[in-house]
């Protein structure tokens, strides 16, 4: 479904990634781990033009995306939940929902709005309320809810628990995995929650200073010694 | 009805001090939303109201000569003719001079928006000429709220002012509803919240900022359309000093927030009527002026603006 070969991008004057393979299969969710820094926020927006593909390319659906722009690769069908959530603060919960529905056709808004409710009932609670006055784990709910109002084919998540309290953390985990198997969106999932996201995943890489260093299924990765070492917290806890 | 003539007084410059307000609020809701959207004062924006302002007096003295003599037809196709041409540079000035800078530092959008501005403001001159243009009285009378019989003040508003003061107003709300209701005005808010989410999304921003800058330059003509009427007589170096006043206008209000635009653009209005009124009129600039300092330096965010921190 989406395909990166040998892909560089830079963010500034840095180069982020230094030539990233991967591959996401249809109906997958694929989770890319690594530590701060190590370039994972830059692919998910390299993916969608912002910064563009220096080097390499990307293929959506047997098209290459390398030269479109931001909403021009969103009309294809990704959305994304982005690093920050990056709700409009001071529009409202339904206003920002209203957003992300733009590209969905009209007569499927009522029902689109009321799944995203049936999953995040918070939302609905809250729906007239300016989405800056949220707190951190509503406004994630916000933003994969806003994400997914676009009935999108690829669904990128940017580090989705960060900075959340474990209980809303296992709550947006159990969203992506019923949107995965409900909606039957394919999810790439960027964590530094490594143990949360490979136990999700049906795959994952592992991204290092910009390069992929390793690659396997999610319970592989969970067994790897040397993933359990730096991104687990070490061999000893599990 | 007995009014005291100091009262008499009073209400007539309150009269003029709204048609000018309503005026300054048109032109200062261009400069606050391309801020809102773009994060640049566009300078340029005094000398489209200038065009605009042309456009409807060449429309007015190519109907007269014809012989049109319908009231509502002529003003309809003035309105037409200035705000079609004027929106349409409008979306030039920003495709020509803001957008390839986009990216630049702040200085340099403000540096090619002086420079448009001096690029228009020669371009009319040299083809219209430096002196100024009249035209015919249009929409004559009015009615007389308070006759002043033995040569006691008389307040009057004319129909000119009438018909100003309501269009302003019909536009202004059908500009609020058309931001807080619509998908567009969805858009318009989302993009001046935060640019790259709104693309995330699929929202072309390209498309929107054009579209921001085509409603400021349309708003901007109706108000050089209404001064060509309210005045009659307008040259090449209107749009120098009413560019400024609205600006203040919009700096007054909170600059980025539209409900600010319209109510600094008001304020404006009213005090340079009541200082031309009650101080000395040759100093009505000043007065202006001296705002747009005290509110730089006291409420740099204005009346209805939201402080700076906010905006992370």
């Amino acid at each position: 479904m989406l395909e990166l070969t040998d892909v560089r991008s830079f963010y500034g004057a840095i180069e982020a990634l230094k030539g990233v393979s991967i591959e996401v299969r249809q109906g997958e969710i694929v989770a890319l781990i690594g530590a701060n820094g190590a370039g994972k926020s830059t692919l998910l927006m390299t993916i969608f033009g912002s910064p563009r593909v220096r080097h390499g390319s990307i293929n959506f659906l047997g098209q290459d995306i390398s030269r479109l722009k931001t909403h021009e690769i969103a009309r294809l069908g990704i959305a994304q939940a982005p690093e920050g959530r990056r709700v409009f603060p001071r529009l409202t919960v339904l206003e920002n929902l209203k957003l992300g529905a733009i590209l969905a056709p009209p007569a499927n808004f009522d029902r689109n709005l009321a799944r995203a409710y049936a999953m995040f009932p918070r939302l609905q609670e809250r729906q007239g309320q300016r989405a800056g006055t949220l707190s951190g784990g509503e406004q994630q709910m916000l933003a994969i809810a806003r994400a997914l109002m676009s009935e999108p084919k690829l669904l990128l998540l940017d580090e989705p628990s960060l900075g959340l309290a474990p209980l809303i953390v296992r709550q947006i985990f159990a969203a992506i995995a019923e949107i995965n198997r409900e909606h039957g969106t394919t999810v790439l999932l960027v964590e530094q929650n490594a143990h949360q996201a490979l136990k999700l995943a049906n795959r994952a890489y592992v991204l290092v200073n910009g390069r992929i260093q390793s690659t396997g299924t999610g319970a592989e990765l969970l067994a790897s010694d040397e993933v359990r070492e730096a991104y687990l917290g070490g061999a000893g806890h599990h | 009805m007995q009014v005291p003539p100091p009262m008499a007084y009073f209400l007539q410059q309150l009269i003029n001090g709204l048609v000018l307000g309503s005026i300054y609020g048109l032109i200062a809701i261009g400069y606050t939303m391309v801020y809102g959207i773009v994060g640049m004062i566009n300078f340029a924006h005094g000398e489209i109201y200038m065009l605009g302002a042309f456009l409807a007096l060449i429309a007015f003295v190519a109907l007269s000569a014809i012989g049109l003599s319908s009231v509502p037809i002529t003003l309809v196709i003035v309105l037409v003719v200035s705000v079609t041409f004027t929106a349409a540079w409008g979306w030039t000035v920003e495709r020509v001079a803001y957008r390839p800078l986009r990216n630049s530092p702040r200085l340099a959008p403000l540096i090619s928006a002086i420079g448009v501005s001096i690029f228009l403001q020669n371009f009319v001159q040299l083809t219209q000429g430096a002196r100024s243009k009249a035209i015919q009285p249009f929409l004559r009378g009015g009615v007389t709220l308070y006759g002043g019989g033995d040569g006691a003040f008389a307040v009057t508003v004319s129909w000119l002012q009438i018909f100003i003061v309501v269009f302003t107003t019909v536009l202004m709300i059908g500009f609020t509803l058309l931001i807080a209701r619509t998908s567009l005005g969805r858009a318009q808010r989302a993009c001046s919240q935060d640019l790259k989410m709104a693309s995330l999304l699929g929202i072309d921003v390209d498309k929107t900022i054009s579209t921001t800058f085509v409603i400021g330059a349309a708003l901007a003509a109706v108000a050089g359309m209404l001064v060509t009427l309210y005045y009659g007589v307008i040259d090449f170096f209107i749009g120098f000093l009413a560019g400024i006043k609205a600006f203040t206008a919009a700096v007054l209000g909170g600059i980025g927030s539209l409900p600010g635009a319209m109510l600094g653009g008001l304020l404006i209005g009213l005090i340079e009527a009541f200082w031309s009124g009650y101080a000395a009129a040759e100093y009505k600039d000043v007065a202006v002026y001296g705002i747009l300092v005290l509110v730089l330096t006291v409420r740099p965010q204005g009346l209805l603006g939201r402080p700076a921190i906010e905006k992370v």
